[in-house]
């Protein structure tokens, strides 16, 4: 035990500073780090990424061949309970009534439904971070466009959406081609009805932030209002957008799957998730595992989106940061 | 209060009206003939005559009031007339006769109902969605109070022993029940209940008819996995609602009075904290209503529950427009009444929010 008198003094002819000054992002980092679950989601929505963008380097088989005589394996681990079962390591994952391949059909269908999701989610935030900034920081506007955003809110979004999808689905066809445009309009339709939440957010953080005094400093040293909100606001307002982000992921996946469940999505032939699962239905007495496997792809993406969402918000909320 | 009540009601008009401009508008300006669906071999001058019956011919702003007129004012009288005429809860009130039938006798102005087009042709449309409403009620009523009454114990009891194993695994489970959808879920409980096990049936019989203990005990079995897909959702949810809600009040000085002056833990809980907890929680119930029968939809698809989710599916296949606009119109308005209770209970459960 020394004097406790004499700690200050001791203090004072320490030689040297010892450690870098840290940054806030590094902060970030070390609470997101503890976060087992949320390291678990953000390596698994790495990997199932990087899956279904690089898988067909690695899987060269093409999802949508036809090979009658294959049809009807079943996946190789089957033949742990049932030596008689029909596997083969040409089709690990088996094979549908068709003879086309489940891994292959997997990999690209994880790429539409990705696809989607990213899509949808950028848009969104697009959309939700330019009306919360617009209604937080000019006064006259910010009264309209909470009334439009109450509005949207009381929108019966799932049934719009089917409505929407089978109205506009030949003409959007007819214009982009098949794929394009039925992704074209997938995307838009979940954007346009879904950025309601990261207004209200961005709304309310703007209206804090833009009472404070560096932003009465930027503005007495002459700064436009673009450039307070580009340079000073936005970057305040990351880590919120950043956490609705996530969640608006989850969500855009789980909706294109709906879609894709209820038959107004994607063009048969074109494989997604929701529609894998949803064609494999009608038979999952005998083949349970055609369901099975595309809903655990969709319960485990959305799942790790989900728990990066939670790591994110604990980490990003100087509050809890270092606790 | 009444004076916010009354505010809130006449509020809700505009963003009514609002909704209904949206959905009419999204199936009007969506390109495609309604006619097209007709066989080739009616003529084209027959096909116009049929346009001009179902009113296409008209600009569209008449079109729309038509329609605000046939579903705020024509449908409530049917309804009203039913209700005073046949029906046991207010047979007893004087019949009245506001609705006016069209057909070959009617004389003068009559009411147009809106009419279906092609699920069932030229039957009113509300007479199909009231037909097919009990069934979704009684399953996502169902649903609700099963996964409100789990979830209520649920996020009582992880707050209370914060960071325990339980709690953990509540959490865990919650996350789960967020993140799979009820389109998988679904198959899911078929294969491992019905398939594999063999205790639940798979299709959702709507004929069946509870009259005796072994029917009713079927009714009970094939409700079960239906519900239990939904109340997964409502569970999920709440719970993490009722746990936060709880932690908040749980380090709270009024808590500590409570126990310093000598009150046993379960009256603490149970009653203090609870009762402050449950201020956002039943304002969040409220708010979820709606948003479960959104989910109704592919649960109704997936079990062939014979509900009016299963009817929209059905419609919009079927290119039955004025089906469509209806039950849409219908779950917008679930929203806009659930949104209200829940600005309602908030105030009066809550003495510290006063609106006037």
């Amino acid at each position: 035990m020394t004097d406790p008198a004499n700690t200050p003094l001791n203090a004072l002819e320490e030689p040297e500073i010892t450690r870098p000054p840290r940054s806030q992002w590094r902060d970030v980092w070390d609470q997101f780090s503890h976060h087992k679950g949320a390291l678990m989601g953000g390596g698994f929505l790495v990997f199932i990424t990087l899956a279904v963008m690089f898988g067909d380097f690695f899987w060269q088989v093409d999802p949508k061949k036809l090979d009658i005589r294959a049809k009807d394996f079943r996946p190789i681990y089957t033949v742990l309970w049932n030596s008689d079962a029909k596997v083969g390591w040409a089709h690990p994952l088996g094979s549908d009534n068709l003879g086309r391949d489940h891994l292959a059909q997997i990999l690209a269908g994880g790429r539409t439904s990705m696809a989607v999701g990213w899509a949808a989610m950028i848009l969104t935030m697009l959309i939700g971070t330019t009306i919360g900034v617009l209604a937080g920081f000019f006064k006259k506007i910010d009264g309209p466009l909470m009334r439009l955003t109450d509005l949207f809110l009381s929108l019966p979004i799932l049934p719009l959406m089917l409505v929407a999808v089978t109205l506009f689905r030949q003409p959007l066809r007819a214009q982009f081609g098949v794929e394009t445009g039925m992704f074209i309009l997938i995307v838009g339709v979940i954007g346009v009805t879904s950025w309601m939440q990261t207004a209200r957010i961005v709304r309310g953080d703007i209206l804090a932030l833009k009472e404070r005094e560096f932003v009465l400093a930027a503005r007495a040293s002459g700064t436009t209002s673009r450039g307070i909100i580009f340079r000073h606001l936005l970057p305040n307002v990351l880590s919120p957008i950043m956490v609705s982000a996530t969640l608006g992921l989850a969500t855009a996946i789980i909706t294109e799957s709906s879609l894709s469940f209820l038959g107004v999505g994607f063009p048969s032939d074109f494989p997604t998730w929701g529609k894998m699962l949803a064609d494999a239905v009608p038979r999952m007495q005998e083949f349970p595992e055609r369901v099975m496997l595309p809903g655990v792809a969709i319960s485990l993406t959305v799942l790790s989106v989900n728990y990066l969402g939670d790591g994110l918000r604990d980490a990003l909320d100087p509050r809890i940061r270092g606790r | 209060m009444l004076t916010f009540t009354i505010r809130r009601l006449v509020l809700s008009i505009p963003t009514l009206l609002f909704i209904a401009l949206v959905i009419f508008l999204l199936l009007k300006l969506a390109p495609g003939d309604p006619t097209a669906q007709l066989p080739l071999t009616i003529p084209p001058e027959v096909k116009a005559k049929i346009r001009e019956a179902l009113g296409f011919d008209q600009p569209l702003y008449i079109q729309f009031l038509k329609w605000l007129r046939q579903v705020f004012w024509v449908e409530p009288r049917v309804l009203i007339d039913y209700l005073t005429n046949t029906s046991t809860l207010f047979g007893w009130l004087p019949d009245t006769d506001f609705y006016t039938p069209c057909g070959a006798l009617a004389e003068g102005v009559c009411d147009q109902r809106v009419v279906s087009w092609s699920v069932a042709r030229g039957a009113p449309v509300m007479d199909i969605i009231v037909q097919r409403l009990p069934q979704t009620l009684w399953v996502v009523g169902m649903a609700y109070v099963v996964g409100v009454l789990i979830a209520i114990p649920i996020g009582i009891y992880s707050a209370y022993r914060q960071y325990s194993v339980f709690d953990q695994a509540g959490t865990f489970i919650t996350m789960i029940g967020f993140s799979i959808p009820p389109f998988f879920t679904g198959p899911l409980l078929i294969v491992i209940f019905s398939v594999q096990l063999g205790w639940f049936p798979f299709i959702y019989d709507t004929t069946h008819k509870v009259t005796d203990w072994d029917s009713f005990i079927y009714q009970l079995r094939q409700m079960i996995m239906p519900v239990m897909v939904l109340a997964l959702q409502v569970t999920a949810q709440i719970s993490r609602f009722m746990r936060s809600a709880m932690l908040d009040n749980l380090n709270q000085d009024y808590v500590r009075t409570a126990r310093a002056k000598g009150l046993g833990e379960a009256v603490v809980v149970m009653v203090h904290v609870l009762r402050n907890s449950m201020i956002p929680v039943v304002t969040v119930i409220a708010l979820l209503v709606p948003g479960i029968f959104g989910g109704a939809i592919i649960t109704e698809v997936v079990f062939s529950v014979n509900g009016i989710g299963q009817l929209l599916i059905t419609a919009l296949f079927a290119n039955d427009m004025p089906m469509v606009m209806t039950i849409t119109f219908i779950f917008a308005l679930l929203i806009v009444l659930f949104n209200l209770i829940a600005d309602i209970l908030y105030g009066v459960l809550d003495p510290r929010v006063r609106y006037d």
